[in-house]
């Protein structure tokens, strides 16, 4: 037994090990019979979407003796086929952490002393209570993620919306893809991706807009190289600011500078108009022309305010606003030579081509983030390049529910499960599913992410709720904000599964239930929903955050709200929650099919999935029988006139460097997790800066030296990477934001999007120092 | 009782020379590539003792440029 518990052993690290060479290096084929034989009866093997980034891998997790031991990717799953990457073979160990946290702690004379779940939640219902009665219903908060599940999602939004009353409910999914949603919604009027991963089976061009696919999605980044390895016509163009892998392996790297973008994509744009390449009859008989406003601010201050305002414009008015793009105009402003800018048309222009952008937080995270979005669909919609077979526009999320969780249950402060609060039809609508009085929900949004951690600072919230995420390392320009969770008369609730330096400022703790030890689904980026059952027993006292949230609810006299018992309360919510999406535009799957399939895309409609949307071969929603983009009253997509505008902080004599910040392949966001992994630690065990060797050279800096960088707002000291993993562009630095004791957002800036409200953490000026050693 | 999977890259043209290399010394299990200068090893040691020896050896070896520790197993548990 022990023998052939060895040989499985050694069989599955093989595995693993060709697994991750195949995803990180894709093309390279081991024999097959290398990775077949794994002995079977020894582990029971259970489907589950992966518990990191959103493009939601299936995999098998293996289970013996009450333990998740082993992990291989699911076959069945269309999403990853079998691959996985190195994070996710590694995942079942992020639940077992010395350090776990398994009983609550409750903040005494300013210390954290262990307490009992029962008297925790008392504590926590009591204390909303208490500043609901003194303060109003509009100075407590609730702040979740992406990774929320389904449920726990829409029982924060049927707990704050549905029985207390207030619109202060966010989740940290505002820092990473609310441009998407904007660009969505301004554009098609409808909310995430019209196509799927299949485009990749399909399309002939891949351009990547400042997404580094290679490290941050590099299960998907593999499927394009393997379609590039069947069919050899295929080419893959980084466009971005930094060079990395992703730049490594695609078959052009064009670098630009920041913001530039925005002049690129028009660009390309006056490139189509110019030679001709357009789709005349698809632009006649599908798309609109739009102009918003200009000039929109950054959000620096407290309270900013803005709303767009659509005016329509023609054609002909759309090609007098391109003139400004000339290429060789904006080589300046792009860093991008006007002979690239026409490379690039031309792929978008060829008829005989298919093309399929993809972009993520570089698109996302960025202050005209709404407009990059606006942009990029301005081009497929150009040359009619979207909604069929590997014609699509692909915006990539970072979380493995950013959409399922905070985009469809809608889990930010303007959202319903269906639609928003200012349309009174959708709070109807939830009212009835919900059974509260309409006059309940308010109609008007409260505080967005920034907003709402600078209402804690003024003293506008008193209360706020975190769960399954890590605000004090993500939040831009964090020493204010965590001076904010510090200040008296402020109580922090804080559901996690390991100590953070979220829960270093917590007043309560409260042990959470991690991923497998308890069911629920995720959606991940293509509208897949991705059902997972309970296989393990959460760690002492460690209560899943729906049914938290269920308890404090109870406790606060909700108990009709919530009135499902332990056995059947993810079936239940999710039979509630599906009657916001019934139909032919978003329905989804019924809980019996999302049990037994490695996940199913919405709209489900008559037992079947849609792959592409606003395409009536496709989506049985449309109307006639080609593109119907019936998101928009007009049922067509709007083509946006944005012009590029300059960020808020652009480097000058005394902080002359860009400071782009990011993921890296080894450690899921804030690191909480995979620095707990010990493979995954000892790969990246701390943060560093990349700097640009000539930059590195003319200040005498070398690899590994250490260097301090310094922003209008705090400093960090942290050793120089040179000629390593990525590589800056002149005057640019990069640090990753995986350590937590590194914090690189004390330097950062809380300047977003005016429309979207994210932050752009992508660009803000600062000095780089060599640090004299000492000896 | 370690088992520890990783990825090996050669230096350039010296994959033969490095799988033979490794091929030589015990508790390494060599699995090459069809296609690709990388190929994976798997080293299965009685102890933490032997697991550093082995690679101290695999260090030294002239044509191995890098290599990348994947997947690491106990006896039992995931380690």
């Amino acid at each position: 037994m022990v023998t052939n518990r060895r040989k499985f052993l050694k069989q599955l690290a093989a595995a693993s090990a060709m697994s991750a060479a195949a995803s990180m290096f894709p093309g390279i084929v081991f024999a097959e019979e290398q990775l077949e034989g794994l002995p079977k009866g020894l582990i029971n093997w259970k489907k589950a979407p992966c518990r990191f980034c959103g493009v939601g891998c299936g995999l098998l997790i293996g289970l013996s003796d009450g333990k998740a031991v082993a992990v291989k990717g699911d076959p069945k799953s269309t999403v990853n086929k079998g691959l996985c990457c190195v994070k996710g073979y590694h995942s079942v160990m992020a639940m077992y952490g010395k350090d776990r946290l398994t009983r609550p702690l409750i903040r005494e004379n300013g210390k954290l002393v262990e307490t009992s779940m029962e008297k925790a939640l008392d504590l926590v219902a009591g204390k909303m209570q208490e500043v609901i009665n003194t303060h109003g219903k509009d100075a407590v908060s609730m702040y979740g993620s992406g990774q929320w599940t389904i449920p726990d999602g829409y029982v924060a939004s049927k707990f704050m919306k549905g029985a207390i009353g207030t619109n202060n409910l966010e989740a940290n999914a505002r820092l990473c893809m609310a441009s998407a949603v904007t660009g969505f919604i301004s554009s098609f009027g409808l909310d995430e991706p019209m196509g799927c991963y299949e485009d990749i089976d399909h399309a002939d061009v891949f351009v990547l807009w400042g997404n580094n696919m290679a490290e941050m999605h590099p299960v998907l980044f593999s499927r394009l190289l393997d379609q590039r390895l069947k069919r050899p016509d295929v080419k893959i163009i980084d466009l971005a600011t930094r060079t990395t892998r992703t730049s490594v392996a695609a078959d052009r790297s064009i670098l630009f500078k920041p913001q530039g973008d925005l002049a690129i994509a028009n660009a390309i744009c006056y490139e189509l108009v110019e030679n001709n390449w357009i789709d005349k009859g698809f632009i006649e008989k599908h798309c609109s022309f739009k102009e918003g406003k200009t000039n929109i601010g950054y959000g620096l201050e407290d309270k900013f305010k803005f709303s767009d305002k659509a005016g329509t414009i023609t054609f002909e008015d759309f090609k007098t606003f391109l003139q400004d793009y000339r290429p060789d105009k904006v080589e300046a402003v792009s860093g991008v030579s006007a002979r690239d800018i026409k490379y690039l048309a031309s792929l978008f222009g060829d008829p005989n081509k298919k093309v399929t952008s993809f972009w993520c937080m570089g698109a996302n995270q960025h202050t005209r983030g709404t407009w990059i979005n606006n942009l990029i669909y301005n081009i497929h919609l150009m040359v009619g390049k979207i909604s069929t077979p590997g014609n699509s526009p692909f915006s990539l999320t970072g979380q493995p529910s950013a959409c399922g969780t905070v985009r469809e249950v809608g889990t930010l402060t303007h959202k319903l499960p269906h639609g928003v609060v200012a349309n009174e039809k959708d709070r109807k609508m939830a009212a009835e599913i919900w059974k509260v009085p309409v006059e309940r929900i308010p109609y008007k949004p409260s505080y967005h992410t920034v907003e709402m951690f600078r209402a804690l600072d003024r003293g506008d919230i008193r209360f706020m709720w975190i769960q399954v995420t890590n605000p004090m390392v993500t939040m831009p320009k964090l020493n204010r904000y965590r001076d904010a969770v510090q200040k008296d008369d402020r109580f922090i609730v804080v559901s996690d599964i390991y100590p953070t330096p979220t829960t270093d400022i917590a007043d309560v703790i409260l042990p959470s239930a991690m991923w497998v030890e308890r069911e629920g689904m995720f959606g991940n980026s293509e509208r897949r929903t991705q059902h997972f059952e309970q296989m393990l027993d959460a760690p002492g006292e460690a209560m899943s955050d729906t049914w938290q949230i269920i308890e404090v609810a109870r406790r606060m006299g909700f108990n009709e709200l919530f009135p499902w018992s332990k056995e059947d309360h993810i079936e239940e919510i999710w039979k509630e929650y599906a009657r916001f999406h019934e139909g032919k535009k978003h329905g989804m799957a019924p809980y019996e099919a999302l049990k037994q399939a490695p996940g199913l895309q919405w709209p489900f409609v008559e037992g079947k999935e849609t792959k592409w949307r606003f395409h009536a071969k496709y989506d049985p929603a449309c109307e006639g029988n080609s593109f119907d983009f019936y998101g928009k009253p007009d049922r067509k997509a709007w083509i946006w006139a944005r012009p590029y505008e300059a960020p808020p902080e652009i480097p000058d004599t005394e902080f002359p460097f860009w400071l782009n910040t990011g993921r890296v392949l080894e450690h899921w966001h804030t690191g909480s997790m995979t620095r707990r992994i010990s493979v995954l630690h000892q790969a990246m065990p701390r943060s560093y800066v990349e700097i640009n060797p000539e930059d590195a050279k003319s200040m005498g800096i070398k690899n590994g030296d250490q260097v301090r960088l310094v922003s209008r707002r705090g400093k960090i000291e942290l050793p120089a990477s040179v000629h390593e993993r990525g590589q800056p562009t002149k005057g640019q630095v990069f640090v990753p934001f995986f350590d937590e004791s590194l914090l690189i957002n004390d330097l950062t800036l809380d300047a977003f999007c005016p429309i979207s409200k994210q932050p752009d953490y992508k660009k803000c000026a600062v000095k780089l120092e060599k640090v004299n050693v000492i000896n | 009782m370690p088992i520890k999977s990783y990825l090996v890259f050669p230096h350039e043209g010296q994959q033969k020379a490095l799988e033979a290399a490794l091929e030589l010394l015990p508790s390494c299990e060599v699995i090459p590539a069809q296609n690709k200068d990388i190929f994976v090893l798997v080293t299965d040691t009685s102890d933490q003792k032997e697991e550093e020896d082995i690679l101290n050896q695999i260090h030294s070896i002239e044509s191995l440029d890098h290599l990348t520790l994947v997947s690491g197993f106990k006896e039992s548990h995931p380690s």
